[in-house]
């Protein structure tokens, strides 16, 4: 069938990287993965619970400071700190929950905005604590039972094993009563309320559960660059991972996988040979928005079904 | 005293700058229910497009009205070719706008080279007016008296003119709009042209002040979504109050609390929108 | 479009014999974002010298890869890889700003590639987490301020000076360079303010100055020198209380786009291109040709960042492979005289050179930073034993701590 060759397409796609020689690409790939993990957080709030952030750095960049700082001002072990630092980040999303959940629409995204906003100001200026905008350094990779994770393959090994995780997880969740609660809430939250679900209780679980896999993905990225500043709790940040998953299809699973393979590469690969890559960014997104307003992967599926001549199907994930 | 009265004129100053900024964006906001994500971008083309005019020889009058017209035929442009097809997608939206604006600070590197560039004050507002001891640049004072007038000039618009009545009608309530055979595209088109004529005339009239630099735009995008959600959205008076309110609390605030500046700004709008989250000054917001 | 053409080589044909194969340059740039004009001065300065040399160093062909950071700490982090795993590249030029400099550190140690770096002045580069793989072009932050801290209070003979900063690493290591040596010779910082990068507006700071000070101490970098003294001379201060500033406030990359607010401001710098001697005569009259202004910090930055590269090759006859004997030869560089005078590199691998004490005035019809006093050989650690130097935490907002600051 076409549907299990697309599969085996896409786990040599997803393989490859762990036993290729090019040290370069294989990082590549692993930042694809880590941007990847965050983006897919961030959708179950976009996509599916209709709640647009320009926030959702805050977690990444909470969970990378704590586990740096964890381990390097704080001597605390790895596992430990890694465990430490998505509590802590989850925990600041419990607390910041109730106030950002208290708007909707444009105020859920100026709220967010501002609370991220916040967070790099702390970063920012607690010097004692963060370094400043020097940031904090001297951190390594682990070595959890005894494996290298220095080298690049042995890394993406371990970020393609947290993207499984993390992926399985959000699809699970997304086709569980509580994923259809959650759609439910954004399309017709009047009727859901009428029908006796808490609306509110299931947006602050979406945002708590979106802010842990964004911890996850602020541990490897923690990893990755073992090196924390406050850049990564700017306004950019947050919008580029927005972008992510609006560009590649907000409600689609793989829509948001899609948005970071095409940031990721733009910004690391095309930047090599076109130097305005950030107006070819904009380009490719102006162009997306023309041709497929509703994101790469579910437009392709529309384009392709148009062109196979054959009556819509319905769609089996997202909306 | 002395101090704060230099520290309220800081406030008014400051605050007249946020309501060049974002009465646009607020009215776009309002009437279409775009945030349109590319409006610290407009205020910096604008700047730029001022700077150049003002380079070529002409007067500063000039700039601003060039300012403001470039910015508007973009605008237009945009509206007409995009946004249109993009009503009600809000996702589609902030893509777009976003994209846009990556496109816009990028050209201005080519264009403008990328070094920071002031914009010189006109020469009848040079220097500073004297009075109770307190010294203060007349530019700053002009600032404020333009943003009262163009606030005045934008409510007369609203409340007293055919076109005003249409977009009032617009902003409560569009399907109504539509049934009483308003021509709601053209209407569209139209302010989206002016509220990016104001942010282009923002650009110009800021630029004495903040210089035109790159990332001018993302450091301005932000403060116009703050003014917006406490002022509410299509309100130029709610607009009008949200900037001073911002201006005075921004200025006081850096002064009192030296440690807190970083976050200064966002601190009381996290409370702000805790508290009330339709805004504080209008009863209608997102 | 000329200045943004990427100086991009393809790699050329491996069979090629090793003499034939060039140098690679990996230069980390910004291109794109806030500190583009930054990055684009740092590229005109490299590029003028190769175009000197007619591309040739020590008979070797340089081959410069142009990586684009984008001013972003993770960014610069995968160019640097890139730069290493993906071009091999025998030495780095760059990264511009301090942070991205402290991002990638790590990874240089590791990868033990040499780094020359052409502008990133973060003081513990070259002191207390010391890289050796890791030489600079430029003046730490406090280096040129420590003399000016002295100027002042000797020369200038002020007793109260009142600061203000941008309030990150940068501002406060500059102002605290300047303020130790100020008050050891007498002076007194009676406040210090600091304004956030992203500050709307400096009214609000400008209006809380004390009138009572003899000047005023102002570290700036980017565009925020020129918005401050724009608004300082707006509100009516300027000729009444005097401006001293750290080098980037007047850098000559923003002073061309400045009026008469930048009149009469004193400060120190690694760099004037006002300095009289023939071969920086010459250096400026290329820079003016090539590119229409004077250079400045970036422009300079990056010209000597070649110029070592260059001398260290002609040191190791263009032997970069042997990682270990270039790298020597880097941080033992001792240059009698160049167009910045003499230059030796100490011990941690920062530059003792000459600092000017500049006034900006207006001369053959464009500001300059006219030369006041001239310090010779002047070290990171100043007058103070490096030992004791480094015994001391590093400077930061608050160290040295502020003993006079009034309330």
């Amino acid at each position: 069938m076409k549907r299990a060759a697309l599969l085996a397409l896409a786990l040599a796609v997803l393989v490859a990287p762990a036993i290729l020689p090019w040290d370069f690409y294989v990082n590549i790939a692993t930042q694809v993965l880590i941007a990847a993990i965050f983006a897919l957080s961030l959708n179950l709030l976009v996509g599916y619970g209709g709640l647009i952030s320009l926030g959702h750095g805050a977690f990444l960049g909470a969970s990378a400071y704590a586990v740096i700082f964890l381990t390097t001002r704080a001597g605390m072990a790895q596992l430990p700190a890694a465990a430490c630092a998505v509590v802590f980040a989850t925990f600041l999303a419990a607390l910041f929950g109730p106030i950002a959940l208290r708007a909707s629409g444009l105020g859920f995204l100026m709220i967010t905005l501002a609370l991220g906003q916040i967070m790099w100001g702390v970063a920012y200026r607690w010097v004692e604590v963060t370094g400043g905008d020097n940031g904090l350094s001297g951190f390594t990779r682990p070595q959890p039972f005894g494996l290298d994770l220095s080298s690049p393959h042995a890394f993406y090994v371990l970020a393609l094993l947290v993207f499984g995780c993390s992926f399985a997880f959000i699809a699970l969740l997304v086709h569980s009563p509580f994923g259809a609660g959650l759609r439910g809430v954004r399309d017709q939250p009047r009727r859901l309320r009428a029908l006796g679900f808490d609306t509110w209780l299931i947006r602050y679980a979406a945002f708590v559960i979106a802010a842990f896999w964004a911890a996850v993905a602020g541990v490897l990225w923690a990893y990755y660059n073992q090196f924390v500043s406050p850049h990564v709790l700017s306004l950019t940040n947050s919008a580029e991972v927005l972008l992510m998953v609006i560009a590649g299809g907000a409600g689609t699973l793989f829509g948001p996988v899609a948005g970071a393979v095409i940031v990721v590469l733009l910004k690391n690969v095309a930047s090599a040979y076109v130097t305005r890559w950030m107006m070819l960014l904009g380009i490719v997104f102006v162009v997306i928005v023309v041709f497929m307003p509703e994101g790469l992967v579910p437009g392709l599926a529309r384009l392709r079904r148009r062109s196979t001549g054959g009556v819509a199907r319905p769609r089996t994930e997202g909306a | 005293m002395r101090f704060w009265l230099v520290q309220s004129l800081n406030g008014l100053a400051l605050g007249g700058l946020l309501f060049l900024l974002s009465s646009g964006f607020s009215l776009i906001f309002g009437l279409m229910r775009v945030a349109n994500l590319t409006h610290g971008a407009y205020f910096m083309l604008g700047a730029y497009v001022g700077l150049s005019v003002l380079e070529a020889g002409h007067g500063f009058f000039a700039a601003v009205v060039a300012g403001a017209l470039a910015i508007a035929v973009l605008g237009g442009i945009i509206e007409r070719v995009l946004l249109r097809r993009l009503a009600g997608r809000t996702l589609a939206q902030v893509l777009v706008t976003l994209g846009i604006a990556f496109i816009i600070s990028d050209s201005t590197l080519l264009v403008w080279s990328g070094d920071p560039m002031p914009l010189p004050v006109p020469a009848a507002l040079q220097g500073g007016v004297r009075a109770f001891g307190v010294f203060f640049p007349k530019y700053r004072l002009a600032v404020v008296i333009i943003a009262v007038v163009a606030a005045v000039l934008l409510l007369l618009l609203l409340e007293r003119t055919r076109i005003g009545a249409m977009i009032r009608a617009g902003v409560d309530d569009m399907d109504m709009a539509r049934a009483l055979g308003i021509p709601v595209p053209r209407l569209f088109t139209a302010v989206f042209c002016l509220g990016a004529a104001l942010a282009g005339m923002g650009g110009v009239l800021g630029g004495p002040i903040l210089s035109v630099y790159p990332g001018l735009d993302m450091d301005m995008l932000p403060l116009a979504l703050i003014v917006l959600i406490l002022g509410g959205a299509g309100s130029i008076g709610g607009a009008f109050a949200a900037s001073m309110v911002i201006g005075f609390l921004y200025t006081f605030g850096q002064v009192l609390f030296p440690s807190l500046a970083y976050v200064i700004l966002f601190l009381p709008m996290v409370v702000a929108i805790a508290l009330k989250p339709k805004g504080l000054f209008s009863a209608d917001a997102a | 479009m000329r200045r943004f053409a990427l100086v991009l080589v393809a790699s050329l044909a491996s069979t090629a014999a090793l003499a034939a194969e060039p140098v690679r340059v990996g230069f980390l740039t910004v291109n794109t974002g806030a500190l583009a004009a930054g990055g684009r001065q740092m590229q005109e300065g490299l590029t003028l010298y190769l175009k000197q040399h007619d591309n040739k160093l020590a008979g070797r062909d340089i081959e410069v890869i142009t990586l684009d950071t984008a001013g972003q700490p993770a960014t610069t982090r995968t160019r640097t890889q890139e730069a290493v795993e993906r071009y091999h590249v025998d030495v780095i030029i760059g990264p511009l700003a301090a942070f991205e400099a402290l991002a990638i550190n790590d990874y240089v140690k590791q990868a033990k590639v040499p780094v020359i770096s052409p502008s990133a002045a973060a003081e513990d580069l070259t002191q207390r987490t010391p890289n050796p793989w890791f030489v600079r072009a430029v003046g730490t932050s406090a280096q040129p301020n420590q003399p000016l801290g002295e100027y002042a209070a000797k020369t200038l003979k002020y007793k109260r000076v009142a600061t203000i900063g941008d309030d990150f690493a940068f501002g406060h290591e500059t102002t605290a360079g300047f303020q130790r040596t100020f008050e050891e010779n007498g002076g007194k910082v009676v406040q210090k303010l600091w304004s956030p990068l992203n500050v709307a507006d400096y009214g609000s700071y400008i209006g809380q100055i004390k009138t009572d000070v003899d000047a005023v101490y102002a570290s700036f970098a980017g565009a925020n020198g020129l918005r401050f003294l724009r608004q300082y001379a707006e509100y009516g201060l300027k000729g009444k209380i005097p401006v001293l500033g750290n080098m980037t406030t007047v850098d000559e990359g923003i002073l061309k786009n400045m009026g008469d607010e930048a009149v009469g401001v004193v400060s120190g710098g690694w760099y004037t291109a006002a300095f009289d001697n023939p071969e920086n005569k010459k250096f400026v009259a290329a820079v003016r040709a090539a590119y229409g202004a004077d250079p400045g910090y970036y422009t300079v930055g990056a010209y000597t960042a070649a110029m070592f590269l260059d001398l260290a090759l002609q040191k190791v006859k263009g032997n970069v492979k042997d990682k270990d004997a270039f790298m020597k030869a880097l941080r033992t560089l001792d240059i009698k005289d160049s167009f910045r005078g003499p230059i030796k590199i100490d011990d941690y691998g920062n530059p003792i050179m000459n600092v000017w004490i500049r006034k900006v005035a207006r001369k053959d019809g464009r500001l300059q930073n006219t030369v006041l006093e001239t310090y010779k050989d002047v070290s990171q650690f100043w007058k103070y034993p490096p030992k004791d130097f480094l015994k001391e935490p590093v400077y930061s907002r608050d160290s040295p701590p502020a003993k006079n600051v009034e309330k």
